[in-house]
């Protein structure tokens, strides 16, 4: 096994993959279109009970054609029953569930494991029938990959065609349908066909797909894409998108890895693939990957670091000097860390951080001084806090001895509007209630930009 | 057309009864709501509430009995409705934006297959402006606070444009800005001779709120101008023994006719 042997698979070279190479990508990117839909209409399970029941129809469809004189694996009509008897359980799931108090998730279960056992009896039963041979229709189960021919490309491109038509004609309504069925409902929309056709093409889907991944993983094709496509998006036209996307790549990766190593079976490949985009959308992901949050996390906390310092240092002035306006002296770095019971190792590394925005500046007696812009801005964060104090204690009815406390946590979170907002209500030009603090006029607060 | 539910009632529930797997939850509900009033539909946890609204716009099968809306039946008159559903009946991470979200409100006029462009756009902006948040248009709806959250959903009836407004629920676990921008709103609505029928739970506003009251225990206890339905006397019938702020009420009562 070489490595320019894969890569000549990825690359579509090697012309006895290429039909299959191509067909599974085109199958992916369908089945992450349609999936997306379906995930979002919270029906994931229902597709699963779908496939399930698809294998009981390919035994009797094989019986029935070997009885009638006809080839018993001819493909279409192993399709069709496949086709019957999934959507009789779908039809089942939703019977229970209107004449039944069962839930949803017992419901599917019950239909799911039933049609599988069944399909899987009959599928023993129609091996012992005189004449034909059944063997290789087990291959339903798991996926025979390699057995695609042309005609079942051509169904699939049909099926990928098909699906991305009618995904575009109705957007707005399969949208409105998933997001909010009773409003669709009250607005005279046919809640119960556009149901009706999400399920048909999910059931196209599936069908097509019975070949290619087998039944059993032609729900993680159908599901893995939209979930790890959420996490880079939060607009359904580019979830649809990245879905297919991820649908389709995981499709080409499988097929050309598994058409290496020939006992490896091509459906779990493509669901491992799909997986591990998966897994990298969901640390990775822009939108709500776990990691990019991590990162926002932190660095909330380094600007809330990065406030507190510069406002104990403005602090640790205004109590040193009976003078205004304020000088900017140096301070001592003890005078500072018992401010806010900082322990060496953070304040160490707060004061790195404000010199390396340049705020404050290391003297060569080993103070601290803040710099011309720490200065402006540590002048304007004292200030944002103090009429966020104001503000809590005459709205909020805060004790003033509490209002520190309160006001720490917001304060971080103002933006220039909102700050402008609680200029307009407090009014400083006439005060009603004492601050524990002095706000000073706007007048003399530096105009500088908060570089946060 | 019956005699007793003249084709004037934007609003008119005759004999209606709905059961959840054959048990009763409405019984016998007969209702008249007037044009132009702002009516709250009061009662218990359990009481019906939402299911009447549910039922009159066909929401729920009925088991008997009919709503009719200026006379005719809902489906001919859809276009007059505009639909707030509770807040929590949807999933809020789903991923589209706020605008997207009220845009919707304008599905039913543009019709199949087509597309929104700017001038549903515009439309959905101009309503979110209306209640205080165009400037979260673009965000995420999943973002957005219960309260801005809520008026998503009114900004989304108010493009429908349309005669009657059926609310439920809209002042639940809301902030006090927007119970007021909600207040601001129906009250403008009113001004316009627009209906609007909504599920409330909190009695102590009851009387400053809504013109007109219906108090409902699986069945209409009594219905009518707040000022006279409003009585201590029929509240006891709606709560029964459920009543046990009958101090807050009290209270409530004083504030009759004081809006």
């Amino acid at each position: 096994m070489t490595w320019e042997l894969l890569s000549e698979t990825l690359r579509l070279e090697q012309y006895n993959t290429r039909l299959v190479v191509l067909g599974v990508a085109f199958l992916g990117a369908t089945a992450g279109l349609v999936g997306s839909f379906l995930l979002l209409r919270k029906q994931s399970l229902l597709g699963d009970a779908l496939s399930h029941a698809t294998l009981p129809g390919i035994g009797i469809a094989f019986a029935l054609m070997s009885a009638l004189g006809f080839t018993g694996k001819s493909l279409p009509g192993l399709l069709i029953g496949a086709t019957i008897t999934g959507l009789f359980g779908v039809l089942l799931v939703l019977a229970i569930r209107k004449t039944t108090r069962l839930k949803d998730d017992a419901a599917m279960g019950i239909v799911l494991s039933v049609f599988f056992g069944l399909g899987v009896a009959i599928l023993k039963m129609v091996e012992r029938l005189p004449g034909q041979s059944a063997a290789g229709l087990d291959g339903f189960i798991y996926g025979k990959t390699a057995s695609m021919v042309w005609s079942d490309f051509v169904l699939i491109a049909i099926i990928l065609v098909i699906t991305t038509a009618v995904t575009i004609a109705l957007l707005k309504e399969l949208t409105l349908l998933c997001f909010d069925a009773n409003f669709a409902s009250t607005q005279g929309w046919p809640v119960l066909w556009l149901d009706i056709i999400l399920m048909a093409l999910v059931t196209a889907v599936t069908v097509v797909g019975l070949q290619a991944v087998g039944l059993i993983l032609i729900i993680a094709f159908l599901i893995t894409p939209p979930t790890a496509a959420r996490f880079w998006t939060n607009r359904l036209g580019w979830m649809l998108f990245l879905s297919s996307t991820i649908g389709a790549i995981s499709g080409w990766l499988g097929v050309s890895i598994s058409a290496l190593y020939s006992n490896l079976p091509a459906g779990a490949i493509i669901v491992i693939s799909a997986a591990t985009i998966f897994l990298f959308s969901m640390i990775f992901g822009t939108a709500r990957g776990v990691l990019p949050r991590y990162l926002r996390h932190l660095k909330l906390l380094r600007k809330v670091g990065r406030q507190h310092l510069l406002r104990s240092t403005y602090e640790i002035l205004e109590e040193t000097q009976d003078t205004k306006p304020l000088k900017n002296l140096p301070i001592p770095i003890d005078l500072l860390r018992k401010h806010r019971y900082w322990s060496k190792g953070e304040l160490a590394k707060l004061i790195r951080q404000a010199r390396s925005e340049d705020h404050i500046e290391r003297q060569p007696s080993g103070e601290l001084r803040l710099s011309e812009s720490g200065f402006g801005e540590a002048s304007r964060i004292t200030r944002n806090h103090r009429l966020w104090e104001l503000y809590l204690i005459k709205y909020a009815d805060i004790a003033p001895s509490h209002v520190d406390r309160d006001a720490d946590m917001v304060e971080h979170l103002l933006g220039a509007e909102i700050v402008h907002q609680l200029e307009a209500e407090l009014d400083l030009s006439k005060p009603t209630i004492d601050s524990p603090h002095t706000i000073e006029p706007k007048e003399l607060v530096p105009l500088s930009k908060p570089t946060g | 057309m019956r005699p007793e539910h003249p084709p004037e009632f934007p609003l008119a529930v005759h004999d209606l009864t709905v059961a959840y797997h054959r048990k009763p939850v409405l019984w016998d509900v007969e209702l008249n709501i007037p044009e132009g009033t702002l009516a709250g539909i009061v009662g218990p946890n359990g009481a019906g509430k939402s299911t009447l609204l549910k039922a009159c716009l066909e929401l729920i099968p009925k088991t008997s009995g009919e709503a009719l809306i200026y006379g005719k039946t809902y489906e001919q008159q859809r276009d007059l409705i505009a639909y707030v559903p509770q807040r929590e009946s949807v999933d809020w991470d789903f991923p589209v934006s706020a605008l997207d979200v009220v845009a919707m409100g304008t599905y039913r006029k543009l019709g199949w297959f087509k597309h929104i462009t700017g001038a549903q756009k515009k439309q959905a902006f101009e309503a979110l402006e209306k209640i205080g948040i165009g400037h979260l248009a673009r965000r995420q709806i999943s973002q957005l606070s219960g309260g801005q959250q809520q008026r998503v959903f009114l900004a989304r009836a108010l493009v429908q444009d349309a005669q009657i407004y059926f609310m439920d629920e809209p002042f639940a676990a809301v902030d006090a800005a927007t119970e007021q921008a909600i207040i601001g709103l129906l009250k403008e609505l009113n001004t316009q001779g627009k209906t609007v029928l909504c599920v409330h739970h909190d009695l102590a506003t009851v009387s400053r709120y809504f013109d007109y009251l219906v108090l409902l225990n699986m069945r209409v206890v009594a219905s009518g101008p707040t000022s006279e339905t409003f009585t201590r006397e029929n509240l006891q019938k709606t709560y029964g023994g459920k009543l046990n702020l009958l101090d807050d009420v009290a209270q409530a009562l004083k504030n009759v006719g004081r809006s």
